[in-house]
C-alpha cells in the first residue's frame, strides 16, 4: 500500500499529511512534485491545504493544470482513492472530479477554529470506519470554503449520498448557526458519484492524535487503509 | 495586436456580500439612490491575432477553460485592435 502527497508551490498541510500517515497510521508514503506528470504504484493520492499558486486568479484555478493533474484526474477515473483536504477540494473542484464551487465564507472572514461536523455517510473509502451520526471535533482554516452548486446538483448530491460531512452543533444539529462559513446544506465534504474521490474543508491531518487536542480525524485515514486491504 | 479587457463578475444567483457591503458603506455617505452594487474582476491583456473574431475564438476559450469559474461566475470582454 502506498500513499502519495502532491505538494504544489504554496502547499503547506503536505507535511502534516506525510507525517500522520507515516507516523500514526505507519503506511509508506511519499512527495509528488507538482511537475511530475506520471504516477506509479500508488493506492491513495491525498491533495494537502495550503496557498497553491498563492490562490492566484481563484482557489486551485491554476494548481489544476499542473503536470501532475493529469495523471491524478485518470488515477482518479480508474478508481483510484483521491483525498482533497481544504486547498485540495478547492484544486478537485475546479478539475472537475467533484461538482460545485467555492465561494468567499459568508462573512468574508478568513475562519481559523475548531467546528464539529457529523458523518452523513460512512459507506465511503474515507469513512467506513466512523458511524453515520459520529460528531468529529475538527479544525477549518480557510476563506473560501462557502460551497457553492446550484439547485438541480444539488438535488442529484444529496440523492446519490454524495454529501459526506456537514458542519453541526456539538450536539449534532444541522442548523444555520453550526455554519461557519455559509456552505450550502452545511456542507463540509462531498465525494464523487463512485465515492473514490472526497473532498473535506476541515482538516483531518491536524486532528489525528489526542494530544493536539482532538484524533477525531484519524478514521479517514485509517478508513482509507482499512477499505484498501478489504479491496 | 488587440487590447483586451475581460471582466468576470459573480452570477447574478449567486450573492455578492462584498457589493452589499459597499452598497451599505455608499448608503451612509448619503447616495440613498445605488443598489445592485456587485464587485467582480478586470483582466487586461495584449492578445496577438490576424482577425477579431479568431482572437475572440481564443477569449472565450480562455475563459471558459481557466479565467472564469462557470459554476459561479459569467465572463465578458472588451476588444480594441491596437
Amino acid at each position: 500500500m502506498k500513499f502519495g502527497v502532491v505538494v504544489f508551490p504554496g502547499s503547506n498541510c503536505d507535511r502534516d499529511c506525510f507525517y500522520v500517515i507515516q507516523d500514526v497510521l505507519k503506511q509508506p508514503v511519499e512527495f509528488i512534485w507538482h511537475k511530475q506528470s506520471q504516477l506509479n504504484g500508488f493506492d491513495c493520492i491525498v491533495i494537502p491545504g495550503g496557498f497553491s499558486y498563492g490562490d492566484y486568479l481563484r482557489c486551485g484555478a491554476i494548481a489544476r493544470f499542473s503536470p501532475v493533474m493529469k495523471p491524478v484526474i485518470d488515477f482518479a477515473y480508474e478508481g483510484g482513492l483521491v483525498l482533497g483536504i481544504c486547498n485540495g477540494f478547492q484544486v478537485l473542484l475546479e478539475s472537475g472530479l467533484l461538482p460545485g464551487a467555492m465561494l468567499r465564507n459568508r462573512d468574508l472572514n478568513f475562519i481559523c477554529k475548531y467546528v464539529y461536523i457529523r458523518i452523513e455517510n460512512n459507506m465511503t473509502s474515507f469513512t467506513n470506519l466512523y458511524k453515520k451520526g459520529d460528531i468529529l471535533k475538527i479544525p477549518i482554516a480557510h476563506y473560501e470554503g462557502n460551497y457553492y452548486i446550484d439547485e438541480n446538483d444539488l438535488k442529484t448530491l444529496e440523492e446519490n449520498k454524495q454529501v459526506v460531512f456537514r458542519y453541526c452543533s456539538r450536539e449534532g444539529d444541522i442548523k444555520p448557526e453550526a455554519n461557519p462559513n455559509g456552505a450550502l446544506g452545511n456542507i463540509a465534504g462531498i465525494a464523487n458519484k463512485e465515492g473514490n474521490v472526497l473532498g473535506m474543508m476541515p482538516h483531518p491531518e491536524r486532528c489525528s492524535e489526542n494530544e493536539l487536542g482532538s484524533g477525531d480525524g484519524f478514521l479517514v485515514f485509517k478508513s482509507i487503509v482499512s477499505w484498501l486491504e478489504r479491496k | 495586436m488587440f487590447e483586451v479587457k475581460i471582466s468576470i463578475m459573480l452570477k447574478k444567483t449567486v450573492a455578492d456580500p462584498q457589493g452589499l457591503t459597499v452598497k451599505h458603506a455608499l448608503d451612509s455617505l448619503g447616495y440613498k439612490d445605488v443598489d445592485n452594487v456587485r464587485i467582480g474582476k478586470l483582466i487586461t491583456m495584449l492578445l496577438k491575432a490576424d482577425k477579431k473574431d479568431a482572437a475572440e475564438k481564443q477569449l472565450d476559450k480562455m475563459c471558459r477553460k481557466l479565467l472564469a469559474n462557470p459554476i459561479i461566475e459569467d465572463y465578458s470582454f472588451d476588444i480594441k485592435e491596437v
